[in-house]
């Protein structure tokens, strides 16, 4: 399961990644790697892109970025 | 021991308060440029210390230090290659575990580091705990503790940077425990160290620092070494080979391997040394973002906050200047004063020259409280986290067209619907992170309606659509968007296609109060970076412009006949007051001075409310000229009252000369020379040579359009008819359609000089700036040939062909919005 399907509301445990470089490099600095808890907190108005909390950092990113992001509830 | 001078970098995480602690270390002593090659701000700023000089530079905010985004790569090339003596960490006290992820790196470029654990108040208020001892020790680095925005600190923190200026690097520092990559990372050290003794490159390049890189596969370091070490290739092979290595046999990829070693270790490190309140509840700003990035409410509050910074600075700024203008009418009289005073029919060349520099800079220096109330509310949409809220709501749109969610603030500061300035807009710019959707953006902001194309919108419409006034306004007032979405998705597709783009990823910060003081510092700040970097260059193209429509000027041949016509004039009035006591008594001389008295007794009497004031102008002019005012003021006197009628007639063939001189002069200037040469091609667009002259002269300020339509359209003799009567008395051959295409060329105008300057501060480059001053003017030919030869062709009357050339943005809009941009992670 990647990220991006995940609804407002769900907890996950990030399992890996399928992207390096760029967007890989930015989402590890902001804490998405494998082993750390994420929170979908809500989507954007027209849907897209997504807010997420670690623990008490939120961050917004888009669907397309975050189908990278494999996670497990 | 007095060091001449001490150079600080200021580092840190985005939304750290760095720039408070920039602000309350230099004070006013701040100086913006950008980095050599990027468009990265480069903000310095000074204090003086103990008789030294500290030097402090403010590093872009970032949250790592890869290689991957241009604020990145300057603020890792500054601490290696400008070794400050002190690197200043800013952190957030309320969120240390994220910011430690930054010291750690900080620390393994082996600058001397002191952490300034900002915002306490606010952690305190959160009941965070830290005990700021234990975390120096852990760290190996001063920890000083401030809570900048209330002013606390800042003598302590001046104090720790002297220190640690003074005493260099600790030994041995803090550094992060990469577990089973250690060997690794040795094993490349060693190489290096082993091969490269003595080498100049390895004083400024810390090995360990250079073995991490390489590990993450950080190419701009493989050029570092390229470059600072003799003939490195085998020690490169090897790093990769490690890596490689490494992969295989840990099963993870190394960057990831690190990344989660240092949270890992900035985890630990913040756990020991802070005391956090227990079950920590939901925290405020996320209760507020149920409101404000509500499906329903949050676009509803987004409108109501764009209608606000709107209303406030365009409708109430414009309002103030109507306070502010009189001080620049003033300007101007003064000018008149300390000028030659105009001849009968010459107006001295440096009069004329004056009030044109004094009219072209007024017109800029005018907006300036508009310009003051936007920055300041700009910056408190900045200060308070509002505006990763606003790219958070409308990313997907902007995306659609190449654009980011960020392009949200520089698009309405341009006039999104009518009314904006493209100066601010492009300036907002900056802080889009992707640069392809950056130079979009940039380039599509002076095609929105600006307040100065709105008068030529009106003066069209008045004349040409004035039965569907409200229709053809609510038409040019949203055109413009239907166009800059498709020509933003055009740019992105064709010349922008392989400008780098950057992940979206976007931290929503804690909401903030503004504080006063920083709001109006930036307000000020801006402003004066407007009048500095704008008016100068707006200064040199008056003159230019000047130039082009003063020159040649009016042949002498011509000048003859003009002064016959001037003879002709002052004999007619001599005649006409022959056998009044008034004609023995005036000479030829006495005409000019007559003239000008009569204007200041004009002025002076209209600005004379009541009727002791208009008897004290009386009493005022009787005494400088007695006979002048009998002429001036008749009264009841026949022989004065027809010498009076003699001197306003007189007047009028004087204004009528000079408007004949004038439009002469334009007629036979460079500027007309051009437009006349451009007449060929732009009749398909139905422009004729006027009109080609006065957008020539639009591009120094869009205002001038219609002031030189004016100029051109002048040929009244009582000079009190409308300029839409004129126009539409003086061009029998326009019809709607010519308007239609006029309005809309004016829509797609090249940016005026002062955003032009703006796009090449922004953009960082003269090619974009040339570029964003010709495509515009291409399109716009394009869309003007296309609207008035189509619409000709068809045979449309005005309206119809705007209802067409709607339909047809608005399906190239729709169309636009489908077509996918090249993928950039896969």
């Amino acid at each position: 399961m990647t990220l991006d399907q995940l609804k407002p509301g769900s907890r996950c445990r990030i399992k890996s990644l399928s992207v390096r470089d760029k967007l890989g490099q930015r989402l590890l600095d902001m804490g998405v790697y494998p082993g750390s808890q994420l929170k979908v907190v809500r989507n954007a108005p027209l849907e897209d892109p997504m807010e997420v909390s670690l623990g008490s950092f939120f961050m917004s990113l888009r669907h397309d970025e975050a189908r990278f992001v494999e996670v497990e509830l | 021991m007095k060091q001449e001078k001490t150079l600080v970098a200021l580092a840190g995480q985005p939304n750290c308060g760095k720039s408070t602690v920039f602000n309350a270390l230099t004070g006013a002593s701040q100086h913006v440029a950008n980095y050599p090659g990027v468009t990265v701000e480069k903000m310095t700023g000074s204090y003086r210390r103990d008789g030294g000089k500290v030097e402090v530079v403010d590093l872009p905010g970032t949250y790592s230090l890869t290689s991957y985004s241009p604020e990145e790569r300057v603020s890792r090339d500054f601490l290696l290659h400008e070794n400050p003596s002190v690197a200043v960490n800013v952190a957030d006290a309320s969120n240390l575990k994220r910011h430690l992820y930054l010291t750690l790196q900080l620390l393994e470029m082996r600058v001397p580091v002191v952490l300034n654990l900002n915002m306490m108040d606010v952690a305190e208020r959160r009941g965070i705990q830290i005990n700021t001892r234990e975390l120096g020790g852990l760290l190996g680095v001063e920890v000083i503790p401030t809570s900048m925005k209330a002013g606390h600190g800042k003598e302590e923190l001046k104090e720790a940077i002297a220190r640690v200026a003074a005493a260099g690097l600790p030994d041995p520092p803090a550094q992060v425990d990469y577990g089973s990559m250690e060997p690794t990372l040795r094993e490349i050290q060693n190489a290096f160290s082993m091969a490269f003794k003595g080498q100049s490159a390895q004083n400024t390049v810390p090995l360990r620092w250079l073995a991490i890189k390489l590990m993450e596969g950080d190419s701009e370091v493989e050029g570092l070494v390229r470059k600072g070490f003799s003939n490195p290739e085998e020690c490169l092979a090897l790093a990769h080979e490690k890596k490689t290595q490494f992969e295989a046999q840990q099963g993870i990829a190394p960057e990831r391997h690190i990344a989660h070693r240092r949270h890992q270790a900035a985890d630990t490190i913040s756990r020991s040394s802070i005391k956090p309140k227990k079950g920590e509840g939901i925290p405020l700003s996320d209760k507020v973002d149920r409101v404000v990035c509500n499906r329903f409410l949050g676009p509803a509050i987004l409108v109501g906050v764009i209608y606000l910074l709107y209303y406030l600075s365009i409708v109430q700024g414009y309002n103030l200047t109507n306070y502010t203008w009189p001080l620049l009418a003033n300007i101007r009289a003064f000018t008149e004063a300390i000028t030659p005073s105009p001849g009968f029919i010459e107006i001295p060349l440096i009069r004329a020259f004056a009030l044109w520099f004094v009219d072209s800079i007024n017109a800029l220096l005018n907006y300036i409280p508009i310009f003051f109330i936007l920055f300041g509310l700009i910056a408190i949409l900045e200060d308070s986290g509002y505006m990763p809220r606003m790219a958070f709501m409308l990313d997907r749109l902007f995306n659609r067209f190449g654009l980011h969610g960020q392009s949200t603030l520089p698009m309405v500061l341009g006039g999104i619907y009518v009314g904006g300035c493209a100066v601010p807009g492009v300036m907002s710019c900056k802080g889009i992170p992707d640069e392809r959707s950056r130079l979009a953006t940039i380039l599509i902001i002076p095609m929105l309606n600006c307040l100065a194309k709105v008068p030529l919108y009106v003066l069209m419409i008045n004349i040409y659509f004035a039965a569907q006034k409200g229709l053809a306004m609510f038409f040019i007032s949203t055109i413009s968007l239907l166009m800059v979405l498709p020509a933003a998705k055009l740019l992105t597709l064709t010349v922008l296609k392989k400008r780098p783009t950057a992940p979206f990823i976007m931290e929503m910060p804690p909401y903030h109060l503004p504080t006063i003081r920083g709001v109006l510092g930036r307000a000020v700040e801006r402003v004066w970076l407007f009048v500095r970097k704008i008016i100068t260059i707006v200064a040199a193209v008056a003159v230019v412009i000047f130039v082009l429509l003063q020159f040649p000027g009016i042949s002498s041949d011509r000048m003859v006949h003009y002064n016959a016509e001037k003879g002709k004039a002052v004999s007619a009035f001599f005649k006409d007051i022959a056998g009044t006591p008034f004609a023995e008594k005036l000479e030829t001389e006495d005409i000019m001075p007559l003239l000008l008295y009569w204007e200041d007794y004009k002025t002076a009497k209209i600005s004379a409310h009541s009727e002791e004031a208009v008897a004290r102008v009386n009493a005022d002019f009787e005494k400088t000229n007695p006979l002048f005012l009998a002429i001036s003021n008749p009264g009841g006197d026949k022989a004065a009252k027809k010498a009076n009628r003699a001197l306003k007639e007189l007047v009028k063939s004087r204004n009528g000369l000079q408007r004949e001189m004038r439009k002469e002069r334009i007629d036979a200037s460079f500027l007309g020379r051009l437009g006349k040469a451009l007449e060929p091609v732009t009749r398909w667009a139905g422009f004729n040579w006027r009109v080609n002259v006065a957008l020539l002269s639009a591009f120094a300020a869009k205002e001038s359009s219609v002031a030189t339509l004016g100029a051109l359209y002048d040929q009244g003799e009582t000079g009190d008819q409308s300029l839409e009567k004129r126009m539409a008395e003086g061009e029998t051959g326009f019809t709607p359609l010519h308007a239609l295409a006029l309005m809309l060329f004016m829509v797609l105008y090249p940016p005026c000089i002062a955003a032009t300057i703006m796009v090449k501060i922004q953009s960082g480059s003269i090619k974009w700036m040339l570029f964003s001053m010709i495509y515009p003017m291409v399109l716009g030919l394009a869309v003007a040939v296309l609207v008035f030869s189509g619409g000709s062709a068809l045979g449309l009357t005005g309206l119809q062909a705007m209802f067409a050339f709607y339909g047809l943005a608005l399906a190239a809009t729709i169309a636009a919005g489908f077509i996918k941009n090249r993928e950039e992670f896969s």
